[in-house]
């Protein structure tokens, strides 16, 4: 099953791999036949690539700018020590994980040194390369506006990493001066793409893990009884696109959160835990009591955690990881005053 | 109880506060006085969980225990004598 899992990155070496020859041994390069086009396609399938090669960094970089390359590559990892930890560094960079990744090399020494380290990274041999454009696991059912532009969102939140790094107050001040715009709304039908890559691409704050095809969401969406809510986020240095959703059913007592989730790549700026505060203002103000399914995929403790802590308790487990959760709507945290939270 | 400085040094650095200069007691309440968003809460439980060997129970998981250093400092000693 683990076999299925959509990738996420390609990680490439260089010599002899995207590139024929060594650029050590002299600058005489050529690229791969077709190179060119594969990582193209790849990009605007919203498949990210990074580099894992042993080489001199200025001069790979120089390289693949000349060959007008380099703007399609995120974290490259360029160095001369092992591969396993540059996978391992693009890994963390991205946050993503590592059965998402794939990685290319011409030499067994280096496929076999990744694997060793990480098991559940892809490994394919250099020669394979002209066939990855026919792997499934390389092409999503849908490619959606924020797949589309994928790599530069990632590139944006580079800058990002690199401002908050250079900013030497205490990270909330940081936070202040991105000033986000956060939109919480009801999906439209064009949303709902962009919805079930979501379901399938989210892992760490992902309540049930549970996956939906475009066809279910619209179901749901047209249903008068379920509320299916999309969130977007912006800062000045671009928008982060659609990250987040609950799927929230309407019950005359209660509501029950269904499916709720948001993208690894927002968890630093606290804005679940706003669209968790969102919904249970919401189901106050209906004089509802609020329900959540959890269910333990073995990845989404951060989920649990943040259920736990804005006070969501064990109301049924069925003891082997399903849960319904419930919150008394007592206390409700506010939202931050460095976000502006628009409703639509 | 030389692990509560430690306690309080990681709140202190991972906590977004809007105000520097603002300070807390042990039986401060600081998950109302900052906002806890989910990272911080798993990078809590986290440093708890790695710095004392143990893992923290869903039941465990109560925001009683985490919300202020003397809650999570009796949590913690209870988990050690059970260990």
């Amino acid at each position: 099953m683990e076999k299925d899992v959509e990738i996420k990155c390609v990680v490439w070496d260089l010599d002899n791999t995207i590139w024929q020859g060594v650029l050590m041994e002299g600058s005489n390069v050529s690229l791969m036949p077709e190179i060119n086009e594969i990582i193209k396609t790849l990009d605007s399938r919203g498949i990210l690539q990074a580099i894992a090669s042993k080489n001199d960094y200025e001069l790979a970089i120089e390289k693949l700018r000349e060959l007008g390359l380099e703007e399609y590559f995120i974290y490259p990892e360029i160095h001369w020590d092992a591969k396993s930890f540059s996978i391992a560094n693009i890994q963390k960079n991205i946050n993503i994980g590592m059965n998402t990744i794939l990685f290319v090399d011409d030499q067994e020494f280096e496929l076999e040194e990744v694997q060793t380290a990480h098991p559940e990274v892809t490994c394919i041999h250099a020669k394979e390369y002209k066939k990855l454009l026919d792997n499934p696991r390389l092409n999503p059912r849908f490619i959606t506006v924020d797949s589309a532009r994928r790599r530069k969102m990632y590139q944006d939140d580079y800058i990002r990493k690199q401002a908050e790094k250079e900013y030497k107050g205490p990270s909330n001040a940081f936070l202040a001066t991105l000033n986000m715009k956060f939109t919480i709304s009801e999906a439209g039908e064009e949303d709902l793409k962009r919805a079930e890559e979501l379901t399938v691409r989210t892992n760490q704050l992902n309540a049930t893990g549970v996956t939906y095809s475009y066809e279910e969401l619209n179901v749901i969406r047209k249903s008068s009884q379920h509320k299916l809510l999309v969130c977007e986020l912006e800062d000045k240095y671009g928008t982060y696109g659609k990250i987040g959703l609950a799927l929230i059913h309407m019950l005359e007592d209660h509501w029950k959160l269904e499916m709720m989730l948001m993208s690894c790549r927002v968890v630093s700026r606290g804005v679940g835990t706003v669209l968790l505060s969102y919904i249970m203002k919401e189901a106050k103000k209906q004089n509802k009591y609020l329900l959540a399914d959890f269910r333990d995929t073995g990845r989404n403790r951060m989920m649990n955690v943040s259920f736990r802590f804005a006070g969501f308790q064990e109301k049924f487990s069925d003891g082997q990881g399903t849960y319904v959760l419930e919150n008394n709507l007592e206390n409700i945290q506010e939202y931050p005053d460095y976000i502006e939270l628009y409703i639509k | 109880m030389e692990f509560k400085n430690e306690i309080r040094e990681f709140i202190g650095e991972n906590l977004l506060i809007d105000d520097e200069n603002v300070t807390f007691t042990d039986d401060d309440n600081y998950f109302q006085m900052g906002f806890v968003n989910s990272l911080f809460a798993m990078k809590l439980v986290d440093f708890v969980e790695q710095k004392f060997d143990f893992e923290i129970e869903n039941d465990e998981l109560d925001i009683k225990n985490f919300s202020t250093i003397n809650n999570l400092v009796e949590l913690i000693q209870k988990k050690l004598k059970n260990k």
